[in-house]
Formats: structure tokens, C-alpha cells, sequence
């Protein structure tokens, strides 16, 4: 199964599972303070991954490494390399 | 953090004069190559330790108006596979550039030999993938090493790649700017937040088991990238991602090393509105279609 049918068929359980006990006839309802709680779970749910997305993604931009000793050192190399292809009778 | 990354590389790469590495086998590269416990063909290895087993390592440099940039990857890359004893050819695939590119290779061609590296040029542009085909079908290493020619990428985590393949002996090592020590250098904030942002999106439409997806610094088991060139289509930033994401499909296995990623020394570097247009393109293609 393609990722997007993964994602389509969770939905459809967990949105179904839903709808069934939120959306249910009069009669086979749940007690009041539980379908009040169930109502809104969606947007909780959407707002919920929102953050954490939000949050991951802050987190990690901030400890994004900042390769300062690599690109000094590249540098070093790259004279070494100049250096020793000059005398090895190339030219650039 | 900063100061054990700094070692680390130390650790890895040392400048050793050639006269007095010739004769001695460095101890490090005896404990980067085979001795692992874990892979399964240790009579092989032990036969040939010191010169990197019975494995050769073909790297492919596709390269596109690096003059500046291609005697000094090949240089480094030179020196870091002499040094660790291991068994190497390069293989430059330049697309026709204008800059003499391949005026330079011929120059190196005649320092280094016509063994080590392998100019097969082609006309003109004619893209990423169909330059590995190209190149593969010149190579004459059992792995593949791609990286990119524009010094990004830094020869000296090859030796810790061969030695992540060898010790849980993966069909792909990937290296990783997102992961330990892994890193960028001259990336500016909005830069960054587009990869991170890019990067977790990916994560959580594909899951596909590897930190790194646009990347293009990876050691491939040849026959492995020779399947996975038969099936990826993409171009670009996807491209990568298609290897690694089918690579998953046909149940590969991927090991990662962090690695520093120093953008562009020469040249400018690329990331428009285009690229990231077609990079999230890319992305939706590959969830809907894998």
C-alpha cells in the first residue's frame, strides 16, 4: 500500500470511530460531559500535532549544528592541496 | 561538542608524510576496515586487511564547470583512501563544461594514473541519474561512493562510511547532516529552517528509516545502486529521496554517519522558490505513489 493510502485508511478508522460515537442517534448516545469531551477532539488533535511540529521543528533548527572548525579546516586542505598540485606540475 | 567533532576528525585524518606511511600499515585504518565481528565474511577480509580487503571503491564525481573545485576533491580524496589503505578509482563524469573541466582532469589523469582516475566524459548536461548509469558502467569496484564534486563533501568521512558498512554490513551508508555530529556550515537561518522544516515533513509523510533523504554523500553495495537506478525516475532533491525511499521497498538496509556539510567555497550555491516548488512536488509524487 502507497504512504498515502496508509494515511487515508488511519484516517477513516480513527475519523469513523469517531463520527460513530460523537455523531451517534439519540438513542444510543453517550452521557453528556463524554460527548462534550468528544466533540472538539479533532481540532485538539490537529492543534496538538501542530505544536509539536512546531516545536520539533524549532528544537531542531536551533541545535543545528554549525560546522565552523569543518569549514576552517576544509580551508587548511584546500592550501595543502594547491601547494602540492603545483608541485606535482599541474596547472590551474 | 564542538571540540570532540574536532578530534574526531583529527582522528581521521592526519597528515602523514607519504615516505613514512608507505612502509608502516596505520594502526587506525586496520581498526576501520574489516576486523568487525558482526559481518559475515571475515576469511576474506583477513586475507588482505591492511589493503582494505578484497573491496574497491569506486567513486563517481559527476561534475559540471568544477575546474576550481575537482583537482582538490581528488586530491583529498587520494590522500584519504592512501592513508587508510584502501583500494580506490575515481570516476569524474563531467557534462560537457565550458570551463575546461576536463582539461584539468587530463592534468590529473597524468599525476595520478589512468588506474586511479577514470575520465568518461559526456556531450552535454544530461542530468544527475543518467550520469551514475554512465559512470557505474565504468566502475570496477564491488561499492560506490557519491558525493558531490564541489567540495561540500568532504573526502575523510569515507573511511568512517566503509567502516559503518562493514560493521552492520548495509546495502547503503548514508551520511547525515541531521544527526550527532552531523552539521552545515554557511547556511543562514532561513536556509536552515527550510531544511529542518522540508526534512520533518518528509519524515512524517514517507517514514523512511533515514534521517538524511536529500543528501547525496552515500557508499551504495554496486549491485545495489544498480537496482535502484532501474527504478528511480526523479530528478533533483527527490532523486536522492526516491533512492533511499525505494531502497526501503526492496528492503535494503541503511546505515548512517554524520557528516559536516561545508556549502559551497566556490561557485554559488542554489535554493530558489523553483527548487523548493519542486521539491514539495517530488515529495507528494513519492507519497502518493509508494
Amino acid at each position: 500500500m502507497t504512504k498515502l493510502g496508509q494515511w487515508l485508511c488511519g484516517l477513516a478508522l480513527l475519523g469513523s470511530a469517531w463520527a460513530a460515537l460523537a455523531l451517534a442517534p439519540p438513542g444510543l448516545r453517550l452521557p453528556a460531559p463524554y460527548r462534550q469531551a468528544l466533540l472538539p477532539l479533532p481540532v485538539y488533535l490537529l492543534v496538538a500535532f501542530g505544536c509539536y511540529s512546531l516545536a520539533t521543528v524549532g528544537y531542531r533548527l536551533a541545535t543545528f549544528n554549525d560546522c565552523e572548525e569543518a569549514a576552517a579546516e576544509l580551508q587548511e586542505h584546500i592550501s595543502a592541496a594547491r601547494a602540492d598540485l603545483r608541485r606535482r606540475g599541474l596547472r590551474f | 561538542m564542538a571540540e570532540g567533532r574536532a578530534n574526531e576528525a583529527a582522528r581521521h585524518f592526519r597528515f602523514r608524510p607519504a615516505a613514512l606511511s608507505a612502509p608502516v600499515v596505520p594502526a587506525a585504518p586496520r581498526a576501520l576496515i574489516g576486523c568487525g565481528a558482526s559481518p559475515p565474511r571475515p576469511v576474506r577480509q583477513r586475507a588482505d586487511m591492511a589493503a582494505g580487503g578484497a573491496d574497491k571503491f569506486s567513486v563517481l564525481l559527476p561534475t559540471y564547470n568544477e575546474r576550481e573545485n575537482l583537482p582538490l576533491v581528488v586530491w583529498l580524496l587520494a590522500r584519504t583512501f592512501r592513508e587508510s589503505g584502501i583500494n580506490f578509482e575515481i570516476i569524474i563524469i563531467d557534462d560537457g563544461s565550458p570551463d575546461g573541466t576536463q582539461e584539468i582532469a587530463e592534468q590529473l589523469v597524468k599525476i595520478y594514473g589512468s588506474d586511479k582516475i577514470l575520465l568518461r566524459p559526456r556531450a552535454r548536461k544530461l542530468g544527475l541519474g543518467t550520469a551514475y548509469i554512465h559512470g557505474m558502467k565504468h566502475a570496477t569496484g564491488n561499492f560506490i561512493v557519491i558525493m558531490d564534486a564541489d567540495l561540500s563533501h568532504h573526502p575523510k568521512f569515507i573511511p568512517e562510511f566503509i567502516r559503518k558498512q562493514k560493521e552492520g554490513n548495509f546495502d547503503i551508508v548514508s551520511g547525515t547532516r541531521y544527526k550527532g555530529n552531523g552539521g552545515v556550515y554557511g547556511w543562514d537561518l532561513k536556509r536552515k529552517l527550510i531544511s529542518r522544516g522540508a526534512n520533518f515533513i518528509t519524515q512524517v509523510l514517507l517514514r523512511p528509516g533515514a534521517s538524511d533523504l536529500t543528501g547525496s554523500f552515500r557508499l551504495y553495495r554496486k549491485e545495489v545502486l544498480q537496482k535502484l537506478m532501474e527504478k528511480c525516475v526523479s530528478k533533483g532533491y527527490v532523486f536522492q529521496m526516491e533512492m533511499i525511499v525505494r531502497a526501503r521497498q526492496l528492503g535494503y538496509t541503511i546505515g548512517e554517519v554524520p557528516i559536516s556539510f561545508v556549502d559551497r567555497v566556490y561557485g554559488e550555491s542554489k535554493l530558489g522558490g523553483n527548487e523548493i516548488v519542486s521539491f514539495l512536488k517530488g515529495l507528494l509524487t513519492l507519497f502518493a505513489t509508494t
